[in-house]
């Protein structure tokens, strides 16, 4: 590598096109690519799944797999050509010049290997270091990604270490050997948000400290501003647009970057003046790609023979720092233009309460032997949860993994029954009655919409027929005719084709898999419907559609929605109040100004400060906080967020490491659970500011 | 650790307790008694001495009465007949009714007597189990390697050259039961008329008639290459195929994992993946499976012994079955019990050694 000159890009990808091999065909996955990645520099690559970004990666480290095979183009690094290296020479690069970090850390890490092993592996390779010498590395590096405790750390398995620390473990073993390249595949996107912002910081601090460049994949367009200092659009396996990350963000000259903003919910997005625009129709199979422009067919601005006459190649953007636009008529459009189709809605009245808990909690009981012995250990998923919910009405409840929401939801929807307190529905008392006992109608009034539409129908039964089955258990219709009817009425207010009902789950894609579990849903015509997590498995340029739908349902119906998800952005979009949890704790409950605006809690204040933003303007406060979520199992003495808290140290005679807060109401009706004074309460600043506004 | 030894050892016993019972009750039925009351006595006795026969014999009284007797926590039967003879379950070896103990059954080590070979049952189990011990022992020896070789080999490349040939092999041989096995290699390998030995004794290959032998008899007294590889064989290919399926299916499994690619993309050489990452989680599943293969083996024993004149477990098994020995076959059913049940334990706690994702605490 020593003639490589630092001054030359590190690497350069060149109208690369990899095609996968099937016994029926060649299936296309990157077109003609090209991306160049500079020393010290940062490059992100955005799109949808299915666009050819992890393609791209798994390229660039040669590891296609039997049926990938790159047909054409060459990829540079350090200036040799990667496509034609021999299996030894690449042996040398992977792990130590080029490292990679993985989407799903847990899988990504060997169970039955100490992770001290696994990371003392990489020198012992590629250094021939010794064994202990290894160690030793391995123990700073695992200092170096802020791990507490090294030693204990590096002697544990996998499983014995939290999510976050997984993904630190899975980035000091990219570490190990000091690359020159770092691939990072969507690796925070099975995070929870707060860990997420501790190892982009991580992943910032560590690139600017090696000098290591980075080639960032992510769907995350926030993500992407706040790492990257270039990046590469992807769409149907073509790079449509590429640049200076502000410049793109700001003066994006590509139809599909240009939709790809409009359907995320930014600040400012409101789901009555100003709601999202969805990208119509869908992602084209890789083998059914329309002739000249892949976005072609979804484009606002596509005109019939121009944009479907032949191959488009990129053109670069003029005055701009390497931008480029894979687009015939980007000198045409009027990019200032707003969008056309805006339409604003009226605002949905709010009705009487439909839906009061009082003081609910929900404990379980565990052993804690693996074979069912040693002592029982009580967890407390809901403490004292209060709360009502009113007639079309969106309440979205917030929190990370583990902090009670989804236990919640079974507990009010009888799949458990609450240890205490009172849920009331409608006029009925229903804590104590499991579902099967409860009757259809308070069934068929109180439905859900689950998180992974792929698994929650049953691949063997058409979607009509689903459809019919829930009408049938819920006594609706009088004959087999009556309920086709209906089911076709339901497919018509999901907005899929009437021509569906006759289709497999399999044929359906994920966004119109999660209308049919809307339809069925809706099939007894709820009138509360918790949607847990009803979009996140999603796209986004599908999410916006879903949710669009969701909303306006809620509209016709009058609908109490209990939308619960992690997603502050999608959440400050849609929801008229806001339910944030931790630990089983209501820690704040408000309308969503209230709710993000100060006075914050402290725990809300640090959850708005980690998500990432996809808008330049934004200026955030960084609240990064320390160490994991507590486990519920052994949840800290006082206040359940004490021992992550910033604010601790403003409440006098250490009354958060004894005392549970009491819930204080403030102006407008709007709960905290802090021992907080109001004046201090009062002097937070908003964690979100719009610059030059 | 302990807690979990304790309840496992207690639901073991529990087991073998009701597995006795049933096994008890099945040989004790009316027509066997019969019947040995008829090889025991007189085969021309009237229906009426039968019946009395058998209650002078202490197989009278309710089933569960005589199941305590056996096991020992009941005490057992003397009766004095019309002539004055006192009989008891305790009175054998010239006790007398004074002298005997009051229980006498397999808790205080009495299994009764076998009525095949005229001697304690206990004597008779453990001699035959070492001798199926043997052949066990050099099955696994064989089976075990083979097998886990065979398997990683075919799954560290699935669809490729190897696999396809490995895989054929080991679905042909664990399709092949072994009393077809087991008269092919007789035929071919251990036969003076058939098969290559006459043929390679023509040319004075081999030494004697033939280039194994067809009986494993012989091995009761010294176990050669020449007398035991057979047998062992026969046992072993139905084995082999077996696990090396179950091996190949566990590792191409695991070559898929992202950890695999991971271990790929940090540099690791392809040896060093298979045995530094792949091996271990590939061996969990079928270590279950190679211990669940002693129970089995210990069925798959009976027609191999038979087919091979070898006097071990399975053959007395046969025996005892076929000449209605009511407390042998008990013993035996009490052995059987006890291995699978011992075998399943230690499975599941090396298991747990293999599997750091499992804790015993």
């Amino acid at each position: 590598m020593a003639d490589w000159d630092p001054s030359k890009p590190i690497l350069e990808i060149e109208n690369l096109s990899i095609s996968f091999f099937t016994r029926l065909r060649e299936i296309p996955a990157v077109m003609d690519f090209s991306c160049t990645v500079m020393p010290g520099e940062a490059m992100g690559l955005v799109g949808e799944s299915g666009c050819g970004k992890s393609t791209v990666a798994l390229a660039v480290m040669r590891d296609l797999g039997k049926n990938g095979k790159i047909v054409a183009g060459s990829i540079k690094f350090k200036g040799r050509d990667l496509t034609n290296m021999s299996e030894d020479a690449l042996r040398s690069i992977r792990g130590s010049e080029i490292a990679m970090i993985y989407q799903e850390p847990m899988a990504s890490l060997n169970p039955a290997m100490r992770v001290g092993d696994q990371l003392a592996e990489v020198p012992m390779i590629h250094q021939n270091m010794s064994r202990t010498e290894a160690l030793k590395l391995a123990r700073q590096i695992v200092a170096d990604v802020r791990l507490p405790d090294p030693d204990r750390i590096l002697q544990a398995y996998p499983h014995q270490l939290s999510g976050g620390q997984q993904q630190r473990i899975v980035i000091a073993m990219a570490l190990m050997a000091k690359p020159a390249l770092l691939i990072l595949d969507e690796p925070t996107t099975a995070l929870d948000v707060t860990v997420e912002a501790g190892i982009v910081d991580l992943v910032k601090e560590l690139g600017a400290k090696y000098g290591t460049s980075m080639l960032f994949i992510s769907h995350n367009l926030g993500l992407i501003l706040d790492v990257c200092d270039r990046l590469c659009v992807m769409y149907s396996g073509e790079a449509v647009e590429t640049g200076n990350v502000e410049e793109v963000f700001d003066n994006m000259r590509h139809p599909y970057t240009q939709a790809l903003f409009r359907s995320i919910p930014l600040p400012g997005a409101d789901k009555n003046a100003s709601p999202l625009i969805a990208i119509p129709g869908n992602f084209p199979l890789p083998h059914e790609r329309p002739k000249g422009c892949n976005f072609g067919p979804r484009c606002d601005y596509f005109k019939e023979g121009l944009c479907n006459k032949g191959d488009i190649s990129m053109s670069a953007v003029p005055d701009d720092d390497r931008h480029a636009s894979r687009c015939e008529r980007w000198q045409e459009i009027d990019w200032a233009a707003p969008p056309a189709k805006r339409k604003a809605v009226a605002k949905t009245p709010i009705g009487p309460v439909v839906l009061k808990l009082d003081d609910l909690k929900k404990y379980y009981s565990v052993s804690s032997g693996a074979f069912g012995g040693g002592a029982s250990k009580v967890v407390k998923a809901n403490e004292t949860l209060s709360f009502e919910a009113h007639e079309g009405e969106t309440l979205a409840i917030v929190g990370e993994s583990g902090c009670g929401k989804s236990t919640f939801a079974k507990v009010l929807m009888g799949l458990e029954t609450a240890t205490s307190g009172q849920i009331m529905l409608f006029d009925e008392n229903v804590q104590d009655t499991p579902i099967q006992a409860r009757n259809v109608d308070t069934v068929s009034s109180l439905q859900m919409v689950f998180q992974n539409p792929f698994d929650t129908l049953n691949p063997s039964m058409s979607v009509g027929r689903q459809i019919i089955r829930a009408l049938e258990v819920f006594n609706i219709g009088t004959s087999d005719a009556d309920r086709e009817a209906r089911m076709l009425e339901l497919l018509d207010l999901v907005k899929l084709p009437r021509a569906f009902a006759e289709r497999m789950p399999r044929q359906l894609s994920g966004g119109q898999k999660q209308r049919v579990g809307i339809a069925r849903a809706f099939a007894g015509g709820a009138k509360i419907v918790v949607a847990d997590e009803p979009v996140s498995a999603l796209d986004v340029s599908v999410q916006a559609a879903v949710t669009d739908l969701l909303m306006e349902i809620q509209r016709k119906n009058k609908t109490t929605l209990l939308f619960i998800s992690h997603d502050l952005s999608i959440v400050r979009y849609l929801s008229d109040r806001v339910m944030v949890m931790y630990l089983g704790h209501v820690v704040e409950l408000g309308t969503t100004d209230q709710v993000f605006s100060p006075p914050y809690h402290p725990y809300t204040e640090a959850l708005l400060s980690a998500v990432p933003i996809a808008d330049t303007r934004v200026v955030k406060r960084r609240i990064v906080l320390e160490g994991d979520i507590p486990s519920a199992m052994n949840p800290p003495s006082g206040c359940p967020f004490q021992t992550r808290c910033r604010w601790k140290s403003e409440v006098p005679n250490g009354l958060c490491d004894r005392e549970v807060p009491p819930v204080k109401v403030m102006a407008g009706g709007h709960q905290i659970k802090c021992h907080l004074d109001d004046t201090i309460l009062n002097t937070m600043e908003p964690v979100i500011k719009i610059a030059a506004e | 650790m302990y807690l979990f030894l304790l309840r496992r050892v207690g639901l073991m016993l529990l087991t073998a307790l009701s597995l006795s019972f049933i096994v008890f009750c099945l040989t004790n039925l009316a027509p066997n008694l019969e019947k040995l009351a008829r090889t025991e006595g007189s085969v021309r006795m009237t229906d009426d001495d039968v019946a009395n026969w058998v209650i002078q014999n202490g197989h009278g009284g309710s089933m569960v009465s005589r199941y305590g007797e056996w096991l020992g926590v009941v005490p057992g039967w003397v009766l004095t007949d019309e002539k004055g003879v006192t009989r008891g379950r305790c009175l054998q070896g010239g006790l007398t009714v004074e002298s005997a103990p009051r229980f006498c059954g397999i808790f205080q080590g009495n299994w009764g007597t076998s009525t095949v070979f005229r001697e304690p049952v206990l004597k008779t189990v453990t001699n035959k189990l070492a001798a199926t011990g043997w052949l066990m022992f050099w099955v696994m020896m064989v089976m075990v390697p083979t097998a886990l070789v065979l398997g990683v080999l075919s799954g560290m490349r699935e669809g490729s050259r190897t696999d396809r040939v490995l895989s054929t092999f080991a679905i042909a041989s664990t399709a092949t039961p072994e009393y077809v096995s087991g008269v092919i290699l007789i035929a071919f390998l251990g036969s003076a008329t058939a098969g290559i030995s006459p043929v390679l004794s023509s040319w004075g290959w081999i030494e004697g008639r033939t280039l194994f032998q067809g009986t494993a008899t012989s091995a009761m007294d010294k176990i050669t290459f020449w007398n035991f590889a057979l047998p062992v064989i026969t046992i072993a290919l139905y084995g082999i195929g077996y696990i090396a399926r179950m091996t190949r299916a566990s590792m191409t499994e695991v070559m898929t994992q992202q950890y695999i690619r991971t271990a790929r993309l940090k540099g690791v050489s392809f040896r060093q993946i298979i045995i530094k990452h792949a091996l271990r989680n590939a061996l969990i599943a079928p270590f279950t499976v190679i211990m669940l293969q002693f129970p089995w083996l210990l069925n798959g024993v009976v027609i191999v012994e038979t087919l091979f004149n070898y006097k071990g477990f399975g053959w007395t098994l046969v025996q005892a079955a076929g000449n209605n020995d009511i407390q042998l076959l008990l013993g035996c059913s009490v052995v059987a019990v006890f291995v699978v049940l011992i075998t399943q334990l230690i499975s599941d706690i090396g298991y747990v050694f293999l599997n750091p994702r499992i804790r015993l605490s």
